[in-house]
């Protein structure tokens, strides 16, 4: 790479703007499959980082008695990238939906768009926590029920009565490995964002 | 703050803090190392940078600075670079990769772009647009 001066750096992209960039943040439960919602349809393949290290209690899953540990987590976190026309790039992350992670949403979703809670049916429990977090904050979220054959096993309105869902928050049935459905999924929550703002 | 050159030598004396990470590095075993590059602070001065706030450096690499951020510096050279993607190149945490991004702000070798959400202007209306603006982007997907 060939810098003009020795001690400058070529700046990013000439003299373009930096990118506005946005954000989208996606829960759901363990291997509900966030990462692959977002990599249908990210232009990076997600990337994985670590949202927070923080020493606090954390209790140990079905180990029965060794509760309450003193320690270190870390909580990795995948993401992806989109670019859009007029130099905005949205930022899809996603987010462990159990309680113990909700420590680190506040962060994550200061300044989003909004947020794509996936569902799986089989294990509706662990949507739970995202959508009682959502709802508190008044962030406007879509839950989206991941139709892993392919097959809706649930009827949307079950769905909604089972999580508690109000009737004013979108619900749909997606297909994380696709790209048309994540699109329509990510689509659904722009405008439940904008109808938020009066738009 | 904190420009310093004791700063810079702590840091790189931090029992090999900068060596790259190993393939069968246990994670655990890093678990809280990266503080102690950031002189255990876990906030950078200022406000809190958003994990989708994008970074370009001002100025090469100098080889004074830690080896964290002469890697941050070289990755935000050519292209901007988030946060996020900071943390996921450089295998640090992103409290981490805030605090280090604040001081390379304050040495004057880099510089964090504002989001959407942090537009001086921001109100709705222009919240709007730029929601208006991503979903046609999305939709044309």
């Amino acid at each position: 790479m060939a810098f003009p001066r020795s001690d400058v750096a070529t700046p990013p992209t000439g003299t373009e703007a930096a990118p506005t960039t946005v954000k989208i943040v996606v829960a759901g439960g363990f291997a509900v499959g966030k990462t692959t919602f977002i990599g249908s349809i990210s232009d990076i393949e997600p990337l994985s980082t670590e949202a927070a290290m923080t020493e606090h209690s954390v209790g140990v899953d079905d180990a029965g008695g060794q509760t309450d540990r003193k320690t270190s987590t870390t909580v990795a976190m995948d993401f992806g990238r989109i670019a859009l026309p007029g130099n905005l790039w949205l930022y899809l992350f996603g987010t462990p939906g159990q309680d113990r992670f909700l420590f680190m949403w506040d962060d994550l979703v200061r300044g989003a768009i909004g947020a794509v809670v996936l569902v799986d049916t089989d294990r509706l429990d662990q949507s739970f926590p995202a959508v009682d977090y959502f709802e508190a904050r008044q962030i406007p979220f879509v839950v989206a029920v991941n139709c892993f054959d392919g097959v809706a096993r649930h009827q949307l309105d079950d769905v909604r009565d089972a999580l508690a869902v109000p009737e004013a928050v979108p619900m749909v049935y997606t297909d994380a490995r696709s790209r048309a459905a994540t699109k329509q999924t990510l689509v659904m929550l722009v405008q439940h964002a904008m109808r938020r703002l009066g738009g | 703050m904190g420009v310093g050159g004791g700063e810079a030598s702590t840091v790189t004396q931090a029992d090999g803090a900068g060596a790259p990470p190993e393939g069968d590095y246990s994670y655990e075993e890093r678990t809280v190392r990266p503080y102690a590059m950031t002189g255990g602070r876990t906030r950078p001065s200022g406000d809190v940078l958003p994990i989708e706030a994008l970074v370009s450096a001002l100025r090469q690499p100098t080889a004074q600075q830690t080896v964290e951020k002469r890697r941050i510096l070289e990755l935000s050279g050519s292209q901007y670079v988030s946060i996020a993607e900071l943390s996921a190149h450089v295998h640090l945490p992103v409290g981490v990769v805030r605090v280090i991004v604040g001081d390379l702000v304050d040495e004057g070798s880099a510089r964090v772009h504002s989001t959407a959400t942090q537009n001086p202007t921001h109100d709705p209306a222009t919240t709007l647009s730029v929601l208006e603006s991503v979903l046609n982007g999305i939709s044309a997907l």
